[in-house]
């Protein structure tokens, strides 16, 4: 009655972005919250929380991942790759970074970091086959602007280009 | 969100004796995709898990062999997509699972767990605010009167009317697939057939597995009608939904074209994953005909119950049986 429920907390290691990383986590905390909340890497955006809308799009050991529906714990031992680690550290954006900005891929810019993401990993799925098949394999990351066209051709180009 | 204590184990006894360990209601996770979200609805409270995601062999995909296709329970959706012979020799399992959600949650989204994924219903993922006789036994269901159009036509009783959401079961059972499971007394096999069950009178019972037991693997035997095979699944939207209706469809075609294997099953119709073996007796000795396979979809739906805003998907579900028949007899010519 009212009392407090103890629950362990699980010592985990991951790696964000090339640097590793140890903490102590209630197992109820998403790979999420960890990210924005307890990292401060806020690029990873927080939309439906429920996997539906894909803002929240990270890639883990290379595949691509909603970051809401992952207990942080479940990345012991893995490799997180966020957002924030696709500029060079220079600041030069990506080719598909700069893609979305030359199609006007973007209004808000909300959905934008799961969009970029998404795309990442379709082009190195080698899903980039036909606007349908971008269509297809993007489906999991709403715009809630209707960006999608914009969307479909950053894909297109930086996919053609070989990156 | 509930607390719950978190094990990791390493090794499939490990974790079966882990569950067992932690006590009443602890649960195995494994993608999470939908055990964390119920978690977080606190439609789920388990006070403990028991994470099987990196179970040492568990996501083993053995697709090379004579007399069956095997996966391991914890490959990836996406894995067993893309597998080239899945894709090229049973495209219904290949589309179940590339048309069932998105690419990242399929990287997520473990094929042993997807079996047992729960309802999408509204009333049961909207909590306490509504009576839900699955969520809590003996308190009604808001569904029957009130939106239904989402909700099964089959299988259906007064207690429940919530559709089983997945694909890959559906595929499953039309391809005879077993599951192996283990459990504190040792291992066994269920038909994916006696895996799932109508809600009937008690509506939280929704498969046969006892809830210390951990599938292992699928397997599904070697049949010429996955070649001849399609899964079309019919959605509000283009992608990225849950089916309104569909079917899983293989056929088998002797020389002069006479239907000799034929495999039907329902999505997003039935409370369950949902065979129709008197559809596909009707259509054994016969060729294919557009009415024949019209006539079909009739009798997969002959006993269909609407209720009062879900009678679309008797003719929408009989197109679809329909138009997988053709489907599949198409690639089953070639």
């Amino acid at each position: 009655m009212g009392g407090a429920t103890i629950v362990p907390a699980v010592e985990t290691s991951f790696t964000v972005n090339g640097q590793t990383v140890h903490m102590a986590l209630d197992p109820r905390e998403s790979l999420l919250d960890v990210l924005r909340e307890r990292l401060g890497l806020t690029g990873t955006k927080k939309g439906c929380d429920q996997g539906q809308c894909g803002a929240c799009t990270v890639h883990l050991d290379g595949r691509r991942i909603v970051a809401c529906l992952m207990p942080a714990v479940q990345a012991n031992g893995r490799a997180v790759a966020t957002i924030e680690g696709v500029a060079s550290p220079d600041g030069v954006l990506h080719p598909l970074q700069e893609a979305f900005i030359e199609h006007d891929a973007l209004q808000c810019g909300y959905c934008t970091p799961g969009q970029v993401m998404s795309g990442l990993a379709c082009i190195a799925e080698g899903h980039v086959g036909s606007d349908a098949e971008i269509r297809e394999y993007m489906s999991g990351n709403l715009c809630r602007c209707g960006a999608y066209a914009g969307i479909v051709a950053a894909v297109r180009q930086a996919g053609r280009s070989g990156i | 969100m509930r607390a719950f204590a978190y094990a990791a184990p390493a090794t499939v006894a490990e974790a079966v004796d882990a569950l067992v360990a932690l006590g009443p209601g602890a649960k195995f996770l494994a993608g999470g995709t939908n055990l964390y979200d119920l978690m977080r609805l606190e439609v789920e409270t388990p006070p403990a898990v028991v994470d099987i995601h990196r179970l040492a062999g568990f996501e083993a995909i053995d697709t090379a062999g004579a007399t069956e296709l095997i996966f391991g329970a914890g490959a990836r959706m996406s894995d067993v997509a893309d597998d080239p012979v899945v894709r090229a020799e049973y495209p219904a399992l290949s589309e179940s699972l590339r048309l069932a959600a998105s690419q990242q949650l399929r990287n997520m989204a473990t094929v042993g767990g997807n079996l047992l994924q729960r309802t999408r219903c509204g009333y049961f993922r909207g909590g306490s605010q509504y009576p839900c006789n699955k969520r809590e036994p003996g308190s009604g269901c808001a569904a029957r009167g009130g939106i239904d159009s989402g909700h099964a036509v089959l299988g259906v009783s007064d207690a429940c009317i919530a559709t089983y959401p997945g694909d890959w079961a559906v595929a499953l059972l039309a391809f005879d697939a077993t599951i192996d499971v283990a459990g504190p007394h040792g291992e066994r096999s269920v038909a994916v057939a006696e895996l799932h069950l109508e809600p009937g009178d008690t509506p939280q019972r929704e498969h046969t597995l006892a809830a210390d037991e951990l599938i292992l693997r699928i397997r599904v035997p070697v049949s010429r009608a996955g070649a001849g095979s399609t899964y079309l699944k019919i959605r509000p939207r283009e992608s990225y939904a849950f089916a309104l209706a569909s079917a899983a469809a293989g056929l088998s075609l002797d020389p002069g074209g006479t239907v000799s294997d034929c495999r039907i099953a329902l999505g997003g119709v039935a409370t369950r994953p949902w065979r129709c073996t008197a559809a596909e007796q009707s259509l054994l000795g016969g060729r294919l005909t557009t009415d024949a396979a019209r006539r079909a979809g009739e009798i997969a739906f002959a006993d269909a119950r609407p209720g009062r805003h879900n009678a679309f998907k008797i003719e929408l579900g009989i197109r679809t049986v329909a138009e997988a028949l053709r489907i599949a007899a198409e690639r089953a010519a070639r």
